[in-house]
């Protein structure tokens, strides 16, 4: 059971030197090799360091939130089905950009209407969870996923009234796909900062999964904590759905996964989190841009092939 | 200390407790004593700060539950809860060890004497040989002592516990019972809801009567346990069993 960390840390490397190596241009071994030294010509250079590095760390970053995200909500709603689509945060997004998008908007438009929904989302379920005893995990349970199928019912409006040249675009974002997302250098720097607080968290977590009542008598400031993971959730699945829409399963998989081989600790499963999320989403982007190359795949459809048989596998092992 | 002064406290509009004065002192051990729903858990709590009183105060050497920081409070008072969440992945050395959260903060410091008194309490408890097994798989009352070996390991000087012995057997009954007692000799204070006044008499010293209406009395166990108190407070005829019934010796 020991081997799991291990072969989660090798992952992190071997994902993003696939991601690197692989794409709809073979670019063979010896070209490769320059490229990454930085010889070679230049368009080989271009691909690897101005096309694909960037992409596989966005790639990286993206999972790494998604995983962070669901292994927080998961403990705090202590409910084992919590990903981030419950906040109604990624449905938020959706119908934002949606709207973005049927309003003719270009990329920067429609991610700040994403941010819009998101925000309007994450301070709905904020608003509404905040009962007179403090948090409430049933509350926000509910209140995420009314908010969720209402924006999905904005989101099947629009995609009903869009004129069909548009509705392909739209279906990739819903999918969940990384070819817009740029520079990942604020997305990296999200993962970490988000890492950082919720593993400076990790004993409480331990602690609250025993209960609130019981982890107030064990010491732990339970409203508190449960703030911090909340905001440390929402701020990461809103970076994350920034970067490549809404991508499934993440969230929900990877946390799993690693109970499943034994991790349980937070100080153990939430780092080991981010880093398997993020080398998963690595991995199935690098296969959404080669499997049909020079056409791509919403990742979001590859995540949901790997993520969901491996979880089965899993679970048949462990009967 | 921990006393309870003119405490007062009521669920869905019924009086549980009216006006009482409570202080289990150390090398004290009491028993709560009651019928279902006659608000020995809502006591437990409140005494435990989990549950603010609608009348009255609980303090602890002279401050307000409420003011006293949480991390302080759980090095001084560790509570046995009647339900927990069996939700736990980890080992039953791992759900001990989580008794020491008040007392190790450090998320990779190693807490040898955490460790120890973890070992110790698994041990007394007939665990030991349980360590390394999955939490989850423990039975009912395997878990339940697991779950009372975490509150002894918070070392704690006031121990306050909901039902310690549901799902016990016989023997594990009498174990879990002379463990409060020998804590209680060392100088902790020891309050116990229990629903068998057998073993109230036995090991605890004190005791509390929760009757209905919010009615309490409390004092000796030898002045409080007698065939008409326990009538009173069960409303049930009791009679001597002799020969059939048991208690563990």
């Amino acid at each position: 059971m020991k081997a799991a960390p291990v072969v989660v840390l090798l992952l992190v490397p071997a994902s993003l030197a696939l991601a690197i190596a692989f794409g709809s241009v073979d670019l063979g071994p010896a070209r490769l090799a320059d490229a990454l030294l930085g010889r070679g010509d230049e368009i080989a250079r271009e691909i690897v360091w101005g096309v694909r590095a960037p992409r596989a760390l966005a790639g990286f970053a993206c999972g790494g939130l998604l995983a962070l995200a669901g292994a927080l909500l998961q403990v705090l709603l202590r409910n084992p089905l919590a990903d981030p689509a419950i906040l109604g945060v990624s449905g938020g997004a959706a119908a934002g950009a949606l709207a973005a998008m049927l309003a003719g908007a270009a990329a920067a438009g429609v991610n700040l209407a994403a941010l819009a929904g998101a925000a309007i989302a994450a301070g709905a379920v904020f608003a509404f969870s905040l009962g007179r005893s403090g948090w409430n995990p049933y509350r926000v349970l509910l209140t995420g996923v009314a908010l969720a199928s209402g924006f999905g019912a904005v989101v099947g409006l629009i995609l009903a009234v869009a004129p069909s040249s548009q509705v392909q675009g739209m279906l990739f974002w819903l999918l969940g796909d990384l070819s817009p997302a740029g520079d990942p250098t604020a997305a990296l720097g999200m993962l970490a900062a988000c890492a950082v607080l919720a593993f400076s968290q990790s004993a409480a977590l331990d602690v609250l999964i025993l209960g609130e009542d019981k982890a107030r008598s064990l010491g732990v400031a339970v409203t508190r904590l449960q703030a911090i993971a909340f905001g440390c959730a929402t701020l990461a699945t809103v970076a994350a759905v920034l970067l490549g829409g809404a991508i499934g399963f993440v969230g929900l998989v990877v946390p799993h996964l690693l109970r499943l081989s034994g991790v349980h600790r937070h100080r153990a499963l939430l780092p080991l989190a981010a880093c398997l999320g993020g080398s998963l989403l690595a991995l199935a982007d690098t296969l959404a841009r080669t499997l049909a190359a020079p056409a791509e795949l919403p990742v979001g459809v590859l995540t949901a092939a790997i993520g969901v048989p491996v979880l089965l596998v899993l679970l048949a092992r462990l009967r | 200390m921990l006393a309870a002064s003119g405490l007062g406290l009521s669920a869905g509009g019924r009086d549980l407790v009216r006006a009482l004065d409570l202080s289990p002192a150390p090398r004290q051990c009491w028993a709560l004593l009651g019928r279902n729903g006659a608000g020995k858990t809502s006591l437990i709590l409140a005494l435990a700060g989990l549950r603010a009183p609608q009348s009255g105060a609980v303090a602890i050497d002279g401050t307000a539950l409420g003011a006293v920081p949480r991390a302080e409070l759980a090095r001084r008072v560790a509570v046995l809860l009647q339900d927990e969440s069996a939700d736990f992945w980890g080992s039953v050395l791992d759900y001990v060890m989580l008794g020491r959260f008040p007392r190790s903060r450090s998320a990779f410091g190693r807490d040898e004497e955490g460790l120890l008194a973890a070992r110790r309490w698994l041990a007394e408890l007939d665990l030991a040989d349980r360590e390394t097994q999955a939490f989850r798989t423990l039975s009912g009352g395997e878990r339940q002592r697991a779950r009372i070996a975490q509150v002894l390991a918070q070392d704690a000087e006031i121990l306050l516990l909901d039902e310690p012995l549901q799902h016990l057997d016989l023997r594990h009954q009498a174990v879990v019972m002379r463990t409060l007692a020998a804590r209680a000799a060392e100088g902790k204070a020891v309050l116990a809801a229990l629903h068998e006044p057998g073993h109230a008499a036995r090991h605890c010293g004190f005791s509390v009567l929760l009757y209905d209406a919010g009615r309490a009395s409390l004092g000796r166990s030898s002045d409080m346990l007698t065939q008409a108190n326990l009538e009173a407070l069960y409303q049930c005829r009791l009679e001597a069993a002799g020969a059939w019934s048991f208690l563990p010796s």
